[in-house]
């Protein structure tokens, strides 16, 4: 065969092609046009809306609930409290395999207690929205207040006020990661840096708010859930379950949804409330929550104190990390995830993408009355990258390194790897130090134009981040710690049907992502069919036997995989078929681009010609040779991929306004191969933007009486156009043997290395006045502060006269 | 509750006439009185700017307008700007440079950069991010947006 004549034309046109072009998204007509389908765009005869009347109380016992006049209100159906609906659904348990660890149940509306301002606690349903909200202020509730513990390291204390009693304690995780004698090579270092850092809370704001309808259909016995979720397979797994509802007779489904970044990642308590309302009034019932119901409410994120300490040698080498790092989790443990999630990853990742023997992380996570933190894009590696990359410019700053110089002398080099760090993960082939290069290749030239800016007396710093995270994770390792289900595997489900189009489904939900576009890119290239043919579908739980969603930068990865192994098991039929019809050896032929070629003739057949003689021209091909052109197949990278980075960001700080401008930003990423590099530079920009607002801009405030203080967006700031610079980017593809099509996750790396990177610039711009970023974001009110001290220190330590 | 007030108003060139409660949005008029979901809801306080629509050629938030003032007025929403098969210019140009991912504040950024397109100079980088600024975008992190709109003035050229 290999003898076989081969025209150069025809392996020029059928080579893959796809993959790594700069391709239109196939979803941009419909989302340009306002043919978009989120949500709360679904109007199904009938509908009922919900509005929910929320506790303003941090933590308190519900005493009574008067609903007043509330049924007087024109259009006003029924209203439940928890008690109504006890008997109508299973609270969902977040559990965990980790020691020790205490598992909140997640009900649709608080029983008894209410534990953060916010919580759900009465459903007025209504046939508007605008009469669901007149209800609400109807309604009385007798609370009797309970003491609480705001802040973590209140929480923390042995004597606090319990948030859960059953639980016992608010600390409801308590890990540990350690390697060698941490403490013994940090009393023998010469050099030793040390800081308590604080990384506050945040919240994700995709700009579509959480949107829910459930549709009951009384006739099946069946419920379809149209959420705007990330995670429509997990949902309907787990409701399932709270339902009592087989998969066949539940359907979740995840239309256009309007960004995540992990806040739609989480099993919601309005998500639960609209399937139990609609299975009760045998109606459909939408909420759809509004901005400040989302900003009160939705799962947060971050919010750890971080205490650590690194030791280096007289050469700025990497001795040994030691930290103690308090999470504050919220009121709840999010399904499926846990609380676990975001502080556990903090002391997993924190010592970094470095060569370091000695490493001891503790880490507690505790209950306080807020909101629980969940998922949101970097999960726990902005908070430790932070920490790390700060003490890494203390420590070069003490020694009189270059923070360049000092990161190239520990990061992990191609040799080493596979490399263990002191927390247990192992990265493997990924382009650390190429990276570093890759961000720094202006560095002089920068460091001059700094230093001159800097004699002029001006406010100017650079900044370096390096990083390494783990993405598109297999069923060897779980997403989050002990979590009881699989998120390690993916389906894909492709088939040519009689008119020879194909169609592939998946169980991720793409939110963003431009997954319809590169999927399709990968299944045309694999399959060899023409890309305009390929219809993607996702977010919708009845496609595949199980799936789970997008999340964990895992969807390229594993979605990407299970379609190359689908389209490979198709493209064999096809070509078995075509074999059979042209009347040549099967390894005569290739496809690409709809056309199957022989080889050694001119012959060509198109799939559609394939697929009609398959299905619909009986004899064609013997029956018992004759094969439908489907595929079912599973992915998992078992492992999962590392994914490293190093970010460069130089700002200047204005000595009037003490407000930060980012002057230059670079990120050079290892993504492996890249699939698309314009939704690539697209996932780059848009995650620095959220690092950006985490460094610069984003907290969410709780006061001493536990209310909200951020709930619109107007106290809530994310970055607007004239926040951001434009980014540099480095791709740098490098080499991934062992996984199917050599992808690496990338979604959300760039909210992991921008707010160290930003810190750190931030930092040696103020380096003058010896002044250490250790808390973000850097608002101008804490830089106005931090430089009011250290002028105050300046002024004291300078002889009086 | 008020009585409802009958109002006439002209969307995308078609006139509307609906008896509304006072209090209705302008936002949940188009979305819901006469079905145009393309205009979305993302803050209700003015601030996102995804509800963005054209106020007599002029840009506006539909989430601050009541739909009884607008008795008479002439609307655009992104409806108006193309179809699927036929993207209008500046949908066109935000395809080309992937200025959307999501897609949920785009009829907002759509609607705001017809109006900035029409009415100012957008000469340089920073006027563009300006004119942006009461956008926001949690996906793109602008920069595709602004390249798009870099390429559509200068394709315009200098405001008349």
């Amino acid at each position: 065969m290999t003898d076989a004549p081969r025209t150069a034309d025809a392996s020029v046109e059928l080579r893959p092609k796809l993959v790594g072009q700069r391709i239109r998204r196939t979803e941009d007509p419909r989302l340009l046009t306002g043919s978009g389908r989120y949500v709360d765009d679904i109007a199904l005869p009938g509908m009922l809306h919900v509005a929910v009347r929320r506790s303003d109380q941090p933590h308190a016992r519900i005493l009574s609930i008067d609903v007043g006049d509330a049924f007087a209100i024109p259009g006003v159906v029924a209203i439940f409290d928890a008690r109504d609906i006890a008997g109508d659904i299973r609270p969902a348990i977040p559990t965990s395999r980790m020691d020790g660890y205490y598992a909140t149940p997640i009900r649709p509306l608080a029983q008894d207690k209410v534990r953060y301002t916010g919580e759900p606690v009465v459903a007025v349903v209504a046939e508007s929205r605008y009469a669901a909200e007149d209800a609400l202020d109807q309604i009385a509730i007798a609370y009797e207040p309970l003491p609480f513990a705001i802040r973590q390291v209140d929480a923390v204390e042995p004597g606090a006020p319990l948030l859960h009693e059953e639980a016992g304690s608010n600390v409801i995780i308590a890990r540990q990661f350690q390697r060698g004698d941490v403490d013994a090579a940090i009393a023998a270092a010469p050099v030793t840096v040390r800081r308590r850092f604080r990384m506050t809370r945040k919240t994700p704001v995709p700009m579509e708010n959480r949107s829910y309808l459930a549709d009951w259909d009384k006739r099946k016995r069946a419920l379809t859930l149209h959420t705007s979720s990330n995670i429509p397979g997990i949902v309907r797994d787990v409701l399932a379950d709270c339902l009592d509802l087989p998969g066949n007779r539940l359907r979740v489904v995840a239309p256009d949804v309007g960004g995540s970044f992990g806040g739609k990642g989480s099993l919601n308590h309005e998500e639960m409330l609209v399937c139990v309302l609609a299975k009760k009034l045998e109606r459909p019932v939408k909420f759809t929550a509004d901005r400040m119901e989302d900003l009160t409410a939705m799962s947060q994120a971050f919010d750890e104190l971080i205490d650590a300490e690194l030791a280096v040698d007289a050469e700025g080498r990497l001795i040994g990390l030691r930290a103690d790092v308090i999470g504050d989790i919220g009121a709840y443990s999010v399904y499926p995830w846990t609380g676990a999630l975001e502080p556990v990853q903090v002391v997993s990742f924190l010592p970094g993408p470095y060569r370091m023997q000695h490493y001891r992380g503790r880490v507690r996570g505790v209950l306080t009355p807020k909101p629980p933190t969940g998922p949101y894009r970097g999960v726990g590696r902005p908070s430790s990258t932070f920490a790390m990359e700060r003490l890494i410019d203390m420590a070069a700053r003490k020694l009189g390194l270059d923070p360049a110089e000092m990161r190239r002398r520990n990061l992990v080099t191609a040799e080493e790897f596979p490399y263990r760090t002191g927390s247990g993960i192992i990265w493997d082939k990924s382009a650390f130090q190429e990276c570093l290069e890759g961000a720094c290749a202006d560095y002089p030239a920068l460091v001059k134009a700094r230093d001159a800016a800097r004699a002029e007396g001006r406010w100017v710093g650079i900044g370096l981040a390096s990083y390494a995270e783990l993405t598109g994770i297999g069923s060897r390792i779980a997403v989050a710690p002990g979590m009881p289900i699989n998120t390690g595997t993916e389906t894909a489900a492709i088939r040519i049907d009689a008119t020879g189009a194909v169609t592939a489904a998946f169980g991720i939900s793409s939110h963003g992502q431009g997954l319809e576009t590169t999927l399709a890119q990968i299944v045309a290239d694999e399959l060899g069919c023409r890309f305009e043919d390929v219809e993607i579908l996702h977010g919708d739980s009845a496609l595949v036997p199980m799936g789970t969603g997008t999340y964990a930068s895992r969807s390229a990865v594993l979605g990407g995989g299970a379609a190359t192994k689908s389209a490979r098991v198709v493209k064999t039929k096809v070509l078995k078929a075509a074999a059979h019809l042209m009347d040549v050896p099967m390894e005569e032929l290739e496809a690409g681009n709809g056309l199957i070629r022989a080889r050694s003739s001119n012959a060509t057949m198109t799939f559609k010609e394939v697929a009609r003689a398959v299905y619909s021209q009986m004899g064609r091909i013997p029956y018992d040779q004759r094969e439908d052109l489907v595929a079912e197949e599973t992915y998992d990278p078992y492992l999962g991929t590392a994914c490293a980075s190093t970010h460069l960001a130089m700002v200047e700080v204005d000595r009037d306004t003490f407000g930060v401008t980012v002057t230059h930003f670079v990120v050079a990423e290892d993504c492996g191969r890249i699939i698309n590099p314009l939704i690539v530079e697209g996932q780059v920009h848009g995650a620095v933007a959220q690092g950006i607002g985490a460094a610069l801009l984003e907290e969410v405030v709780h006061d001493e009486t536990g209310q909200l203080l951020t709930a619109s967006l107007a106290d809530y700031l994310v970055p607007v156009a004239t926040n951001m610079p434009d980014i540099g980017i480095v791709h740098i593809e490098a080499d991934l043997p062992n996984n199917l099509g050599g992808f690496r996750g990338m979604g959300e790396g760039g909210t992991i290395g921008a707010p160290a990177a930003i810190a750190n610039a931030i930092s040696d711009a103020l380096s003058p006045l010896g002044i250490e970023i250790d808390t973000l974001p850097a608002t101008p009110e804490r830089l106005f502060r931090l430089v009011e001290a250290a002028q105050a220190g300046m002024a004291q330590d300078k002889p009086a006269g | 509750m008020s009585a409802r007030a009958e109002i006439t108003v002209t969307v995308n060139g078609i006139a509307y006439t609906r008896a509304v409660d006072p209090r209705l949005l302008l936002s949940d008029f188009l979305r819901q009185e006469i079905g145009l979901t393309g205009t979305h809801v993302g803050c209700e306080h003015g601030v996102c700017g995804a509800c963005t629509i054209l106020l007599d050629g002029r840009s506006a938030r539909s989430c601050l307008l009541l739909a009884v003032q607008l008795d008479g007025a002439a609307i655009e929403t992104v409806e108006s700007l193309g179809a699927m098969d036929r993207l209008g210019r500046v949908q066109e140009a935000f395809r080309a440079h992937h200025a959307l991912q999501c897609g949920f504040c785009t009829p907002g950024f759509l609607m705001t950069i017809t109006d900035m397109l029409r009415h100012h100079p957008l000469e340089s980088d920073a006027e563009i991010r300006e004119a942006l600024s009461g956008n926001v975008c949690r996906c793109t992190g602008y920069e595709h947006i602004v390249n798009a709109v870099r390429e559509l003035a200068r394709e315009r050229g200098p405001l008349k």
